[in-house]
């Protein structure tokens, strides 16, 4: 690819989006396009393969495949070089995929659009296709609709569909942010043993670091646009030439660079160890916490299965405090979060502040819901578009009836300066406001009723690494200043590393291992654990995972017969308050 | 399956018996008197007691209707007051050219509406897209009555291509039709038009082209099955409407179905038949619904029923 550049249209009239892009790509080698949201790297890969969005177009520059320039191909020649030559692989394999036609169907479009087969030898192409990238069953896979595969799944699917026509590049638009990561796991190598069996060339485009220095032989970091740099995968990890490169890098959390110390990352130092303090009472208590959803049907609408989201699970939070609760998705971490602030039924007993909040009222859970707040993943959804964040911020108050006039504007003002924005920002929209500022937005929102608690539901999943690095290091300070805990629910385990004091590993609906974070990160004791723990990607090339475990597994669902009654698991304690599954 | 369409006719049932009454306190507060009209404006009061008596329509409402109910639930629809007939062998000689009229309205409609509203979407804001839905918008908003009139000047009249009114060969069927597909057509035109939008946004419409297939069968095959799915919900919802359309159009071309039957009827205050005709639409329209229901089931796989 030489400089080439791209523009969008806008009010304003065209937008430079790509500026003089220029990098090659040889046979069997994997290229990753690294850079942050709004660098470019996605519309790059689009305009590669012609499939800019509406409104969007090349202005300049060249693609050379073999001896033909890209650019200068008409559309019926760039039919051929569309799935035969160069396939793609997008981000969202729920969606990808057409909903209406089995994958059989799909698969074998893609193989006589490019090969003169039979329809019967393309399906026994395809379900040769689907059993290389190690689907089980491929043959009663090639009837089902995509709604009856799970995620990964479906990405291998992708995959197959991508590889079916032999192509020379692949060309995978972050084909993993989607997936659970021990799924990641197995995609990323799925990849890399097809590339080796193909000699495809791959062209990786990700925001995550971990993914780059796994997988990447050569790396071109991207920001707004432009190439920033370009080199392999050692020099960039090892000495980034840029001052973008390095401060990228720095703010990427890395798996098991908290090892010997014994506070979360950016706590203050003056901070007395909340566990220590034991004559308090915890500000969150649970105990035997179960949550089973009843899925009905028939003539009477009866329950005919149920879903064990969360089996008695049993923590403690203190003042103070940050627990993390990780797993993958499915798992209940979400529905443990709802069930604190009585978002939806369930049985068990929790205490919020000494209080019980078993069965209570919606007026009666009021006063509780002062101490104990929930801010959630999506920032762009998650405040009404149609509000001024002002009034956002000012509605629990209002609600709550603790505040009114200047006293109100008085209290919105500093919250907002609490977390990091003018008080200019109060009359504007949140469609005016980044993601990162949004969150923000939302934390303030969370704040104003001086909550003892916040449950932060993948709070900084959403959000580019150099940004969740400020949200982490403004939720930490408030940490420090208010005494504030934290119920943090996130998948990501290099982030939950940074910010945790103690760890809950939950699988299938249960804790399977608890404990202080160094001794869940630095001796797991669960398998479970342990191999969430070894399917996160670190960026550090120098730690790849040589030989790494192809796993083909996939977490069973917790959908169940009605008269399923689950096996508990039994906590061993290993002292200090670790406790684990045996 | 067989569960959900039990559990949806005997709603169905529920939701009948609700029509009957509603229908039937409506027809009780009318002002008109059905026995004057049968007996005409020379008749004596005696005699109009007299009718009155024996068509019952002197005992107390509940009473009236607790029988009407009867009958109905045992089949009976009763007689009509004028032509002394079983309101049910009327709607039973009316009812298959109105069958016939429909599905030619429907199929006219979504033909029509559907083409347009694709094309419209793949020349998105050029003069045809924006021509074409002025054109649907003269079809939501035009009286069915005045599009009738118009089609048989210029088609039967002037060009004398269609014969002007009546029942019988297919010529007879085709302006009918269209008149009654015309107000959906243009509904169905807007709707596919931004379902395509829509659907030509998705991830898998970007998958289908990025395997390099052509345009041609990337519309057809990805983009268009999955926009209709919306679409199909809607045309249930539709036969209500057309219902209505029945009436007016039936009357305009002359077409012996139920919609004349049911306009003779209003006009002489014949209460069995109003309610008859009443009954057999909402059933229809119940029907109908039920019908596009199990249809999405065929076209979207991931619809389960419950």
């Amino acid at each position: 690819m030489r400089d080439l550049s791209a523009a969008v249209a806008s009010e304003q009239g065209p937008r430079q989006v790509l500026e003089r892009i220029s990098f090659d790509l040889y046979e069997g080698e994997t290229l990753c396009i690294a850079g942050e949201s709004g660098s470019g790297k996605s519309i790059t890969a689009l305009s590669l393969m012609g499939l800019l969005p509406e409104g969007a177009r090349v202005t300049a520059g060249e693609v050379w495949l073999g001896g033909k320039n890209l650019f200068a191909l008409p559309e019926r020649e760039m039919l051929k070089v569309r799935g035969g030559e160069i396939a793609m692989i997008f981000q969202e394999p729920m969606t990808s995929l057409n909903p209406v036609m089995t994958i059989g169907t799909q698969l074998v479009e893609a193989l006589r659009a490019h090969r003169d087969v039979s329809a019967s030898g393309a399906k026994a192409d395809a379900v040769q296709m689907l059993e290389s990238v190690r689907i089980s069953d491929a043959a009663r896979r090639f009837r089902q609709y995509p709604h009856e595969l799970s995620g990964g799944m479906r990405q291998r699917v992708m995959i197959a569909i991508a590889l079916c026509c032999d192509p020379k590049v692949l060309i995978a638009d972050e084909p993993t942010t989607a997936l659970d990561v021990t799924i990641q796991a197995q995609i990323l190598a799925l990849m890399e043993d097809l590339q080796k069996q193909f000699r495809t060339a791959i062209l990786l485009i990700t925001h995550d670091m971990g993914v780059v220095a796994e997988m990447a032989d050569r790396v071109v970091v991207m920001n707004q646009g432009q190439v920033v740099e370009s080199d392999n995968v050692a020099n960039v990890f090892t000495s980034p030439r840029e001052a973008y490169t390095q401060k990228l890098l720095a703010a990427v959390p890395k798996l098991g660079s908290m090892a010997k110390r014994d506070r979360p990352l950016r706590a203050a130092h003056s901070e007395k160890a909340p566990m220590s303090d034991q004559r308090h009472q915890p500000v969150v208590r649970v105990r035997d916490l179960t949550v089973r959803f009843d899925i009905v049907g028939g003539l009477l609408q009866r329950p005919l299965r149920r879903v064990h989201a969360v089996e008695r699970i049993s923590f403690d939070i203190a003042a103070g405090e940050t627990l993390a609760l990780v797993g993958e998705s499915g798992c209940g971490k979400s529905t443990t979060g709802k069930a604190l602030l009585n978002l939806l039924p369930w049985e068990g007993r929790i205490a919020v502040a000494g209080r019980d909040i078993a069965g209570l009222s919606p007026a009666a859970m009021a006063p509780v819901r002062r101490d104990i707040q929930m801010i959630f993943q999506d920032p762009f959804a998650s405040l009404d578009p149609r509000m001024t964040v002002g009034r956002l911020v000012a509605e629990p108050l209002v609600i709550h009836r603790m505040a009114k006039g200047q006293e109100l504007e008085d209290r919105v003002v500093e919250l907002f300066r609490r977390v990091g924005l003018g008080p200019d920002a109060l009359r504007r929209h949140p469609h005016e406001f980044s993601g990162g500022q949004r969150q923000r937005i939302c934390i303030a929102r969370a704040l104003t009723l001086n909550p003892k608690i916040i449950v932060a539901d993948e709070s900084v999943s959403a959000l580019d690494v150099s940004v969740q690095a400020q949200v982490l290091e403004l939720l930490q300070e408030l940490q420090d200043e208010l005494d504030l805990s934290f119920l943090f629910i996130s998948h990501d385990m290099s982030v939950v590393e940074q910010v945790s004091h103690r760890v809950a590993v939950m699988y299938l609906g249960q804790i399977v291992e608890l404990g202080p974070r160094a001794a869940v990160f630095e001796n797991p004791r669960h398998d479970y654990t342990k191999r969430l723990l070894e399917a996160v990607p670190i960026a550090d090339p120098t730690r790849r995972r040589g030989d790494r475990v192809r796993l083909t597994g996939e977490v069973p669902s917790p959908v169940r017969p009605l008269d399923f009654s689950p096996d508990y698991v039994r906590l061993n304690d290993y002292g200090n308050g670790h406790l684990a599954a045996v | 399956m067989a569960a959900y369409l039990l559990r949806r006719l005997l709603g169905s049932i529920l939701i009948l018996i609700g029509i009957s009454l509603v229908t039937f306190v409506l027809l009780y507060l009318l002002p008109a008197d059905p026995a004057r009209q049968i007996a005409g404006r020379s008749a004596t009061a005696a005699t109009v007691e007299n009718i009155r008596e024996q068509l019952g329509l002197n005992l107390p409402f509940y009473e009236r209707y607790l029988r009407y109910l009867g009958g109905l639930l045992q089949g009976d629809l009763g007689r009509s007051y004028i032509q002394r007939t079983e309101v049910s062998t009327l709607i039973a000689a009316r009812l298959p050219p109105s069958l016939l009229l429909m599905g030619a309205g429907i199929l006219a409609e979504l033909l029509i509406g559907l083409t347009l509203g694709v094309v419209a979407a793949l020349r998105r804001r050029s003069r045809l897209d924006q021509g074409l839905m002025v054109l649907s918008f003269v079809g939501v908003s035009a009286p069915q009555f005045v599009v009738g009139i118009l089609l048989i000047y210029v088609f039967a009249y002037r060009l004398g291509w269609f014969p002007l009114s009546g029942y019988g060969t297919p010529q007879h069927l085709v302006l009918p039709a269209l008149t009654l597909g015309f107000l959906g057509a243009g509904w169905y035109a807007r709707m596919m038009r931004s379902s395509m939008l829509d659907v030509m946004q998705q991830d898998f419409v970007r998958t289908a082209r990025a395997k390099g297939l052509s345009k041609a069968r990337v519309i057809l095959r990805h983009a268009v099955p999955n926009a209709l799915l919306p679409i199909v919900a809607m045309v249930g919802i539709d036969v209500g409407i057309l219902m209505s359309g029945i009436v007016v159009v039936e009357s305009v071309f002359g077409w012996p179905g139920i919609g004349q039957l049911a306009w003779q009827a209003i006009q002489r205050v014949d209460i069995p038949i109003i309610m008859g005709v009443t009954l057999v639409a909402a059933w229809a329209i119940v029907i109908g619904n039920l019908f596009a229901d199990v249809l999405a089931l065929f076209v979207d796989p991931r619809i389960k029923l419950r």
